[in-house]
């Protein structure tokens, strides 16, 4: 694929600044800004998450949401809300899970694990 | 150092307590309020103050505060309360201070509490039983909203402010509107009732802290609450990360004399796990919409999938209530 952008890619800058938070600001700061060195480091590895998985996501998503024959999430939310859909609701529920799902894999992977 | 906001908050909470003043120190500052530390006439207390500019009395909290004591549920002692035509400047409380901790992942996790993770099923259950045995029309002021209405109405607001939709909440508002409870007991609700709001120490349970969302409901609302996902902290047991539904539910018929129906606790937990989903988009909503800029608040919003989540898990072989298979 070609890029217009050179080198480091947005992965890469958003990488780079992760890592000099963990390296240098987590290790010399204390409490609220040491907590919050944290939250901008786990920040930054949602949006490495988005940018690696972003794309294949984007095309599940719309394909799960034609199947359902609705455009967006929004028409979706509408159609469920209206009962629309509702001869189709374990379609719907499956379709919907698997969305979450796809979310959660970006925005807190460990969260599978935590019982 | 000499802050003077501090110094003059120092002079107002003087006047109202009669007394000189010390060690004053700012503990923790939600989105709406601030709680404060001092010591005066010997005594440890606590100040809860809105912030100014912000319209919400303390004063239903207070009368709240002053039930639940005379009903002999385990509170700070209310020493003063007042509005914002006081010294304090805003609606405030002074609390004596209880010795313990309120952080979960502490109580959880630290040796310290190994007895209290062992009782406070119980001393949980025995502190709910006791808060809904209070008659709630004796309480001036205390609001007695529908909460699917009232949460129904906050999301379609944040959704348009938002420009967002979240298909998973509208399946979880169709599932709580097609299994909604026949109309229950109406009682006192503390209505934010789980671990980061009692205050426990080595012993068990030592006091139930904020009483802001306090309201007239189903008591059943409070035992559901406890149950949401989030408020297990990462442990695997579901009930406030300590215990069991069945210890829950035959903790509070015991001290209660009330029979639970435990698909109604589970309705609550599911409109629970669903409250707290919309809370987190109100707080990154604040972000958002500019009312406080921050990289944490922002995070926020995107924890909203991992309510989501938890719905689908708490609704789990129940969707055939809506006709599905």
């Amino acid at each position: 694929m070609s890029e217009l952008h050179d080198v480091p890619s947005a992965a890469q800058l958003v990488e780079a600044v992760r890592e000099w938070l963990e390296r240098d600001v987590l290790t010399s700061t204390t409490g609220r800004v040491q907590f919050h060195t944290r939250v901008a480091m786990n920040v930054l590895a949602m949006v490495e998450r988005e940018l690696a998985l972003g794309p294949d996501q984007r095309a599940a998503h719309a394909a799960r949401l034609a199947d359902l024959g609705v455009a967006d999430d929004h028409e979706l939310a509408r159609a469920i809300r209206d009962g629309r859909l509702d001869d189709r609701l374990s379609d719907v529920v499956a379709a919907v899970r698997a969305s979450v799902i796809e979310k959660l894999k970006v925005a807190n992977p460990g969260y599978f694990e935590s019982r | 150092m000499s802050d003077p906001s501090r110094d003059s908050l120092a002079d107002g909470l003087a006047q109202v307590v009669g007394d000189q003043v010390e060690n004053l120190a700012r503990l923790s500052g939600g989105a709406s309020r601030e709680t404060w530390s001092f010591t005066s006439g010997g005594r440890r207390l606590i100040l809860q103050r809105q912030r100014s500019g912000d319209v919400r009395d303390m004063g239903v909290e207070a009368n709240v505060l002053r039930a639940a004591h005379a009903a002999g549920v385990r509170v700070p002692e209310l020493l003063a309360s007042g509005t914002a035509d006081s010294p304090i400047g805003s609606s405030f409380m002074v609390l004596s201070h209880v010795d313990g901790e309120t952080i979960a992942r502490k109580i959880l996790r630290d040796d310290t509490f190994t007895h209290a993770r062992h009782v406070l099923v119980g001393d949980l259950a025995a502190a709910l039983a006791r808060l809904h045995s209070i008659d709630p029309s004796n309480i001036v002021g205390l609001p007695a909203t529908d909460q699917v209405a009232q949460y129904r109405t906050t999301l379609d607001d944040l959704n348009t402010s938002l420009d967002q939709a979240h298909p998973t909440f509208e399946l979880a508002f169709r599932w709580l509107e097609a299994n909604r409870p026949e109309s229950a007991r109406r009682s006192l609700v503390h209505g934010d009732f789980r671990l980061g709001n009692v205050m426990v120490g080595p012993d068990g349970l030592r006091a139930v802290l904020d009483w802001e969302l306090a309201h007239v409901g189903d008591p059943m609302e409070d035992l559901g609450w406890l149950c949401v996902r989030a408020w297990r902290f990462g442990s695997s047991s579901p009930v406030a990360g300590v215990g069991t539904y069945e210890q829950l539910v035959s903790a509070y018929e015991r001290e209660s004399g009330l029979t639970v129906d435990p698909d109604v606790v589970r309705w609550w937990e599911v409109l629970g796990t669903l409250k707290w989903g919309i809370m987190c988009m109100v707080q990154t909503s604040s972000h958002l919409l500019g009312l406080a800029r921050s990289h944490e608040l922002a995070a926020i919003g995107r924890r909203v999938c991992e309510n989501e989540y938890d719905l689908f898990l708490a609704l789990d072989g129940r969707w055939e209530g809506l006709g599905v298979r």
